[in-house]
């Protein structure tokens, strides 16, 4: 059934919702949903509501150094694909600095330095080579996607240098912490998740169009996600509210 | 983007009682001027609020003030209710009103209550048609900056802002999917979903 839907996709150009959502898998990822939130309910949010109370906010924050350190190769590779030399630039002092002088990436000096970080991904490689957002998705475990950023998180996996230069222990660590980083964030913002999780009147509905604006809005496609000949102040009837 | 507007502007006490002071010459047309001395206002208020360490209850009561005197809120509830508003009747588009306007300050009250120990700095103003969109950037505790982008319009005779930008996410969409959504829950009963949206948020 996906597989049909994919191949009709891919010859019919598909009109455009009015708030700019591709959604002919809705049924499915109302699936992949339901199986998010099950998941989230069990384990990720009681976890991380226990690490948030336990670990002290130091040691949280290094967990998030150190894995926001260990994506800095993949990210100079994506920045390089995009023709982004800056980019690559200060993500590789990022890199150098944090790896050196912050103990292996527990601590962040660069941006004491005023080196930010210019976060990028496949995904994003893909739209700067002029490749469309695609039908939005609800990946299983990973969460809000599209077909172009579903696509770009796995071809990252086969990107990052440091998985064929780390050894095998060295290798799972790394994944652990990656791991550990994102059990942190869902502890930092609970409450902003668990508004839109459980309770918002739809909360499929609302993942999805607050995952596509906020995509939208870090990949500089602004047209896409503010309407804005939609949303007119003089041309709406607000008689009577 | 972001770069092009770099100057930094002080906000502070002062900044929002000139606002209020500045607030009722409805006859003059909305100036660049005007739309930044809102949102100076409006952030003034909002920090004050985050850095006074009421309580959470105290807070959600000060947000809807706030709300009250510097949002369009009938734009905003109009606009959240959708073609549902077409068929609703005089007396459910003053209930809706009502109560989404508690919603939307216990809502993003609780947003903003996250901001607490941090602080939004006014950064630049542009036109956009009819209208101005004026960009903050919010500094949290332990957070990389990011953006707060508020949409100012003068539509009701006074400068008020009828929609604000949370890193891009839209708070007229993001309202107006939920809206649409609890009308959906109940059947389509408008008065249901009010009855709903006086319990969420």
């Amino acid at each position: 059934m996906v597989a049909l839907a994919v191949a009709l996709g891919g010859c019919a150009a598909r009109p455009e919702a009015p708030t700019g959502i591709q959604d002919p898998f809705e049924a499915d990822n109302r699936f992949a949903h339901a199986f998010n939130k099950d998941l989230d309910r069990a384990v990720l949010r009681p976890v991380s509501r226990t690490y948030v109370r336990v670990v002290p906010q130091e040691g949280q924050q290094m967990v998030s150094n150190f894995a926001d350190n260990l994506a800095l190769p993949g990210m100079v590779v994506n920045n390089l694909l995009q023709g982004d030399l800056s980019g690559a630039g200060r993500n590789s002092l990022r890199f150098l600095y944090n790896s050196t002088l912050g103990f292996g990436g527990l601590f962040d000096p660069s941006s004491e330095f005023g080196i930010e970080p210019e976060d990028t991904d496949f995904g994003e490689t893909l739209h700067v080579w002029g490749v469309p957002e695609g039908n939005y998705v609800e990946l299983f475990v990973l969460g809000p996607s599209t077909e172009r950023d579903a696509l770009g998180r796995v071809v990252d996996v086969f990107l990052d240098p440091l998985d064929y230069v780390l050894p095998r222990p060295e290798r799972s660590y790394a994944t652990g912490v990656y791991v550990l980083d994102r059990v942190g964030d869902r502890g930092r913002f609970g409450s902003t998740v668990d508004s839109v999780l459980y309770e918002s009147a739809d909360s499929y509905a609302q993942a999805r169009i607050i995952y596509l604006q906020s995509r939208r809005f870090e990949l500089g496609q602004t047209e896409e996600a503010a309407p804005g000949a939609e949303i007119d102040p003089f041309a709406l009837d607000t008689e009577g509210f | 983007m972001p770069a092009l507007h770099r100057r930094r502007f002080l906000t502070s006490l002062a900044g929002g009682l000139v606002a209020a002071t500045a607030l009722p010459r409805a006859v003059l047309a909305l100036t660049e001027q005007g739309a930044r001395q809102l949102i100076d206002g409006l952030v003034g208020e909002i920090n004050r609020v985050i850095g006074s360490g009421k309580s959470e209850q105290a807070m959600y009561g000060d947000f809807e003030r706030i709300f009250d005197r510097y949002a369009d809120n009938s734009y905003i509830a109009a606009y959240a209710m959708g073609v549902d508003g077409r068929r609703a009747t005089a007396a459910q588009k003053k209930a809706f009103s009502d109560a989404f306007s508690s919603y939307i300050a216990r809502k993003y009250g609780k947003r903003f209550r996250e901001f607490i120990g941090g602080r939004l700095e006014v950064k630049g103003v542009r036109k956009v048609k009819s209208w101005y969109e004026v960009s903050t950037t919010a500094y949290l505790r332990g957070e990389a900056p990011f953006e707060v982008t508020f949409q100012v319009s003068d539509r009701t005779g006074r400068d008020l802002f009828f929609n604000m930008f949370i890193e891009g996410v839209n708070l007229l969409l993001t309202e107006r999917t939920e809206i649409g959504a609890m009308i959906d829950r109940n059947g389509g009963n408008i008065d249901a979903m009010i009855a709903n949206l006086r319990n969420a948020g």
